[in-house]
């Protein structure tokens, strides 16, 4: 098995829940009441925890001495393989709480099919965190609902929230050609087909929250390949910045 | 060094180290600690799961583990990290259950049956009864936040005496 592969394969993990786990950081202190300020901390602090294994497999895998804090801190823009649904700003809470659910319900079957890889160590983090993001869907659905079938403003929010999502979402799905190996030999899971099984919670839930689903048209494609928008430059920067002002520095 | 240590030695020491989030458990009871194995010099290796991915407490508790064994005379301490089996609050033995709720944190329910059976990937909707109040064992409790000061914990209140309360979230 060719260690590039692997390494760039948990990198997509990895880096999914790095950059989604720093944008819900940011709500701390800002979140629209105490007990969310709150949940959306703790919910970043899984998102990261979950990286960080991921990312300190990536490290060992590549063998080439780049721990996890330094794929994190010192990796630029176009080596990152996070979908580019994660690196969208955080938006209004309706923004947040709709790619919380969309992004967690594929987390969620992401982690299961990654349960069942041939490799201990991916299999033993992916059980520990579908614990974890099946809590964080339950949370991001009931939140859902409540807006979606809330008041005018919430409703109108939310829908708008699902409808700028929708065209990111696609890429979630969309396998990377250069992991045929990694999926044929067991080791890691083919994301387009767990599709049928995100549609069918992710439909339910936004008709439950009576938010109208997008037709499926253009869907963006290049995260999984280091082709991102112009704002994980502006996260990067931020999220980097100390790490790389202070090399070395221990806090 | 007299003599190395007993597999049960250990086990009674790290009972003495308690979560620094949780002071009430032990890094045994709260099932952080899996095993423990002694060399022939009196090395031990102290097998440990995390509770969550990201709990920040989980550094702070090895470095607790190696400081009390070190203190208690093993000739040195390896903590080791697995991942599987996925730690759940089901391992909670009944007596820590018991101490938590005496602390005033209600324990944990059955992770495995915390949710309604329904056709949906991630169920919504949560069946059964809620904690009862670790103040006034009302069962009249309603949840007001999925998390709460810590990872491992959920915030609620009870609708009797109107106390809020903090449960251990059952995972």
């Amino acid at each position: 098995m060719a260690p590039a592969a692997l390494f760039t394969a948990l990198c997509r993990v990895g880096d999914d829940r790095l950059i989604l786990g720093h944008r819900t950081s940011e709500w701390c202190g800002h979140a629209p009441i105490l007990e969310e300020d709150i949940a959306l901390a703790n919910i970043a602090l899984d998102l990261i925890g979950q990286a960080t294994l991921v990312l300190q497999y990536a490290s060992a895998v590549e063998g080439a001495g780049r721990t996890e804090d330094a794929l994190a801190y010192f990796r630029e823009a176009v080596e990152f393989r996070n979908a580019m649904l994660c690196e969208l700003p955080r938006g209004d809470f309706g923004v947040t709480t709709v790619r919380q659910f969309l992004h967690g319900v594929f987390s969620v079957l992401q982690w299961d099919a990654l349960s069942r890889s041939v490799d201990p160590t991916i299999s033993g983090i992916a059980a520990k965190a579908l614990k974890e993001s099946r809590y964080h869907v339950r949370h991001a659905g009931e939140w859902v609902i409540r807006l979606g079938d809330g008041t005018a403003e919430s409703h109108a929010r939310t829908q708008a929230a699902v409808d700028a999502l929708w065209p990111y979402t696609g890429e979630l799905f969309m396998q990377p050609t250069d992991e045929a190996d990694l999926v044929a030999g067991g080791l890691t899971a083919d994301v387009s087909l767990l599709a049928p099984a995100w549609q069918q919670q992710v439909r339910d839930v936004l008709a439950r929250a009576t938010l109208q689903v997008p037709g499926d048209g253009w869907m963006h494609r290049g995260g999984r390949d280091g082709r991102h928008t112009e704002h994980l430059g502006h996260l990067l920067a931020e999220m980097q910045i100390v790490a790389r002002s202070h090399p070395g520095a221990q806090w | 060094m007299i003599r190395a240590l007993s597999r049960d030695e250990v086990l009674a020491i790290l009972e003495d180290v308690k979560d620094p989030e949780v002071p009430v458990l032990s890094v045994v009871e709260l099932g952080v600690v899996r095993d423990a194995a002694i060399d022939g010099s009196g090395h031990v290796t102290v097998t440990v799961t995390p509770t969550y991915s990201g709990c920040p407490a989980m550094r702070h508790i090895e470095e607790l583990i190696c400081e009390a064994l070190q203190l208690r005379g093993a000739n040195g301490v390896t903590v080791r990290t697995v991942f599987t089996p996925a730690w759940t609050t089901d391992w909670m033995p009944e007596a820590a259950r018991a101490k938590l709720e005496a602390y005033g944190i209600a324990p944990p329910g059955r992770a495995a049956s915390g949710d309604a059976p329904d056709d949906a990937l991630v169920p919504l909707r949560r069946a059964g009864a809620g904690p009862r109040c670790p103040f006034c064992k009302s069962p009249n409790t309603q949840l007001r936040s999925d998390f709460g000061s810590t990872a491992c914990k959920a915030l609620w209140v009870c609708t009797a005496c109107t106390q809020p309360f903090e449960a251990f979230k059952a995972i």
